[in-house]
């Protein structure tokens, strides 16, 4: 990627002339929107959430005097007479990591200004997200169904549940936000609020394509944190 | 809806206002600074009292918000040390009081004052107050997202001060809240006492990361016109590696509350281990309370220097303005306040030495929290070193940065005793630590908040504080804090443990009891002694002088708007464009004793200003 050009200014080669860019005048970041600079400082922030949330568990697994439930058993599939790991885990991520790709499209087509389909990939992104969340609830009646709670597991250690259910709660209500912005911002392209840069409901700023940008890194942040919840619970 | 935006003007051509002369020659032009890289931002100007005053997106309203709601849970928790301080030293007249409500006024005080009211009055209120001023701003970025952060520490406040009137009381298991006695029968406020106290923390962190995203995209971004970061006042650079610290720091007291209400709300046993109660084994089982402590403090240490650095900041940009000395060692002050920054977050464990630690870990521990002394000190003696030969005002700002120097100091050097294992262990949990953290975050940042209002007040009001309550207020408030902090120190030495409701019949009695009623008798006079400064605000809002623009011949931006008091918008018209740092006083050969930043370098060929 090459430098954003900014008038009057000239970017300076090297690691000194990184300093110095950063250390410029008026903006760190050149180039970059207010919103989105906003958005990568929170995920940084949310980053610490959920790095929190997956050392407990560590700990909590790691200290437990209980065994620990074998997760290719909890979390497999009973389909056509046979017994498949991980199953449902594997169709749910791969349903996300796909929305992600889906959500990476339509910010291309955002800022190409092709009104159209960029809607329906946001709608798209939208509906994989929704699937997730079906599945997510699926999988939880499920584990609930069998007798797994907060705070008891007929598998092993209680801690399980415990964290299991808090921690993908945590996760799926972060994917439920991110679908309830994504159809607001389906509805928003549709309606060629961006194109006319009309203000908005709430903030009464004026809309822009880079917002869809901005969600975009959310999305894929969620994204990125279900491949450690997936690793970290299903694959440990 | 258009006429709620009619104010914004069409952005000027402000590239050009800085050719000066018009020469045209081919000598590079002194006075350039480069043109704006954004377009002018876009601001709501509300039109009704509501959008005005309440839900109000004009960050200089939010800081006033902010600081009157703080101001407010800080004078809950000072009547709350006052009933404490009753307790200890005439405990025949707090009859009223059991020890139950001891504890809860211990817990409810200590969770006020360090959050609810420092952290949201250093940061909420002088961060939304200073940092659009000082970085040439017209407002915060996000001016929506700014109020709903106040209108959620609102909330959080009003959740907090709730848990006063559930059954049970607020709860009173001491302000880290330490599972499993936090939430087991027999602590008060064990039931909706903790829950509420959970439920508002979260609601705080909410809200305080709307803010805080503001104050660092505010900082990051949208500086005006030669405005780089090496330029900004220190005050700025304290508030900003605050919020970073806030940002990273916050999300553990997130999840170590989560956990802690689904351990209480769901019967889930994160920090609950097996536990036997009346020879019964309770439902608990399998948890780790060690956990909660580490979740704990990694928020827990951070916060200290939540508190502290915008303080280090506001006192050295105070300093340098009423002795009229550049600041000294600019550039080490900030690389001091970013390296206590980064490194307040490998020191928390030093918060544990006694929960039981293999010996490498507080080894470790001990290591990085006397390394923190090291930019730590380097900071008070660039305060000194401006100190020096400077022209001192001796006014009431000035009596409160010496105040705030000499009790960092003497709270620092405590700290170095308690940063140490074998020493930390037979004094911890002694009043030496209560005497420790007053000094060096709680009196010392307080001081800093009084020099700062005295300060900044012409500023948003108009009118000059009364000196001479002030001078009243200060001596007081600093003879009174050190009668009542000096002697906890020999209180601890002596082995008096910290959180005791009553000291009974122990060895202790003979010579604390004396003590304790002196301290006591300081601390309502010292408390008794902050209400000068509600009267002064209250008597100078009507009767002060008039203080006019730029009172005390600073440099910084924030005195130098068209309007004072800064009207929404900040500017007016144009921004302003900055050709310096904050901090050019008594240059030699200028006319005045202060250079302003927007001062253009054409104006001051002849004197030797420093080059930044």
């Amino acid at each position: 990627m090459s430098d954003p050009k900014i008038e009057g200014y000239e970017f300076k080669p090297g690691y000194s002339g990184m300093a110095q860019d950063t250390a410029s005048d008026q903006t760190m970041f050149k180039g970059v929107h207010w919103g989105k600079a906003m958005m990568w400082i929170f995920l940084l922030s949310d980053t610490f959430i959920f790095s929190c949330f997956l050392i407990s568990y560590m700990k909590g697994r790691g200290s437990t005097t209980v065994e620990w439930p074998n997760p290719s058993e909890v979390f497999g599939l009973h389909v056509f007479g046979v017994d498949v790991p991980l199953l449902l885990i594997a169709i749910m991520t791969f349903v996300l990591i796909t929305s992600s790709g889906t959500m990476a499209l339509a910010v291309k087509y955002g800022y190409e200004k092709n009104r159209k389909m960029c809607g329906w990939l946001i709608l798209a992104t939208a509906i994989g997200g929704l699937t997730f969340v079906g599945m997510q609830a699926f999988e939880w009646s499920k584990l609930i169904h069998e007798g797994v709670r907060p705070w008891e597991n007929p598998f092993g250690a209680p801690q399980f549940g415990s964290f299991f259910f808090m921690i993908t709660g945590f996760h799926g209500t972060h994917v439920s936000i991110g679908v309830i912005f994504l159809f607001i911002y389906a509805y928003k392209t549709f309606a060629g609020h961006y194109d006319e840069r009309k203000r908005g409901w709430f903030t009464s700023m004026k809309g822009d394509y880079v917002e869809i940008e901005i969600l975009g890194l959310y999305w894929h942040f969620v994204d990125l944190v279900w491949v450690f919840i997936f690793a970290f619970f299903y694959l440990w | 809806m258009s006429e709620d935006f009619k104010n914004n003007k069409e952005i000027h051509a402000q590239s050009s206002e800085t050719i000066s002369g018009g020469t045209g020659g081919s000598a590079p032009d002194l006075d350039y600074v480069r043109p704006a890289e954004v377009s002018d931002q876009d601001l709501y100007h509300g039109h009704s009292f509501i959008t005005k005053w309440v839900f109000c997106q004009d960050a200089k309203i939010i800081g006033i918000q902010y600081f009157c709601l703080a101001t407010f849970t800080g004078i809950i928790g000072l009547i709350l040390s006052w009933l404490m301080r009753l307790q200890l030293g005439f405990p025949e007249a707090a009859g009223f009081m059991t020890a139950e409500h001891y504890y809860q006024f211990v817990t409810m005080h200590g969770m006020i004052m360090v959050v609810y009211f420092l952290t949201a009055l250093f940061l909420g209120g002088f961060g939304n107050y200073l940092i659009p001023l000082m970085v040439g701003a017209r407002d915060m970025v996000f001016p929506y997202l700014n109020m709903v952060s106040f209108w959620s520490f609102f909330v959080a406040v009003l959740v907090l001060l709730a848990s006063f009137f559930v059954p049970g009381g607020p709860t009173g298991s001491g302000w880290t809240l330490y599972p499993p006695q936090a939430i087991l029968e027999g602590t008060p406020g064990s039931g909706m006492g903790i829950i509420l106290m959970c439920v508002s923390l979260i609601l705080f962190v909410a809200g305080f990361t709307m803010g805080g995203l503001n104050y660092l995209i505010t900082v990051l971004q949208a500086r005006t016109r030669g405005m780089t970061l090496m330029r900004m006042p220190l005050t700025v650079w304290g508030i900003f590696t605050a919020t970073v610290l806030a940002m990273l720091a916050f999300p553990a007291l997130l999840v170590g509350s989560l956990m802690m209400m689904l351990d209480k709300l769901l019967g889930t046993s994160f920090f609950m281990p097996t536990i036997l109660k009346a020879g019964e084994v309770l439902e608990y089982g399998g948890g780790s309370p060690i956990l909660f402590q580490h979740l704990f403090w990694f928020f827990g240490h951070p916060e200290v220097y939540i508190v502290a650095l915008p303080a280090f900041g506001i006192i050295s940009d105070l300093i340098s303005v009423h002795s009229r000395k550049n600041i000294f060692g600019y550039r080490m002050m900030v690389w001091a306040i970013v390296g206590i920054g980064a490194l307040s977050f490998f020191v928390w464990a030093h918060h544990m030495y006694v929960s039981g630690m293999n010996p490498w870990f507080g080894f470790f521990f001990a290591t990085t929290t006397l390394i923190i002394a090291v930019p730590t000190a380097m900071k008070v003696y660039n305060w000194i070193l401006t100190l020096w030969r400077g022209n001192i005002r001796m006014n009431t700002v000035m009596l409160w940065c010496l105040g705030f120097i000499v009790t960092f100091v003497n709270g620092g050097i405590t700290g170095i005793f308690l940063g140490n294992v074998s020493v930390d262990v037979p004094l911890s949990d002694t009043y030496f630590v209560i005497a420790h953290f007053h000094m060096v975050m709680g009196i010392a940042p307080l001081m800093v908040i009084m020099g700062a209002v005295y300060h900044w007040f012409p500023l948003v009001t108009g009118k000059f504080l009364s000196e001479k309550l002030g001078k009243w207020h200060f001596w007081t408030t600093f003879l009174g804090a050190y009668s009542i902090y000096f002697p906890m120190h020999y209180l601890g030495f002596i082995g008096v443990p910290r959180r005791y409701f009553e000291m009974y019949d122990s060895p202790y009695m003979t010579s604390a009891v004396g003590m304790n009623e002196f301290i006591s008798l300081a601390a309502f006079l010292v408390g008794a002694a902050q209400f000068i400064l509600i009267f002064n605000i209250i008597k100078s809002l009507k009767t002060g002088k008039a203080a006019g623009k730029n009172p005390w011949q600073a440099n910084s931006l924030e005195w130098l708007t068209p309007i004072v008091p800064p009207e929404h918008g900040n500017w007016g018209d144009r921004l302003p464009v900055v050709h310096r740092w904050a901090y050019d006083y008594s240059v030699p050969g200028a006319k005045e004793d202060f250079i302003t930043q927007t001062t253009a370098p054409s104006e001051v060929t002849d004197t030797k200003v420093e080059k930044t």
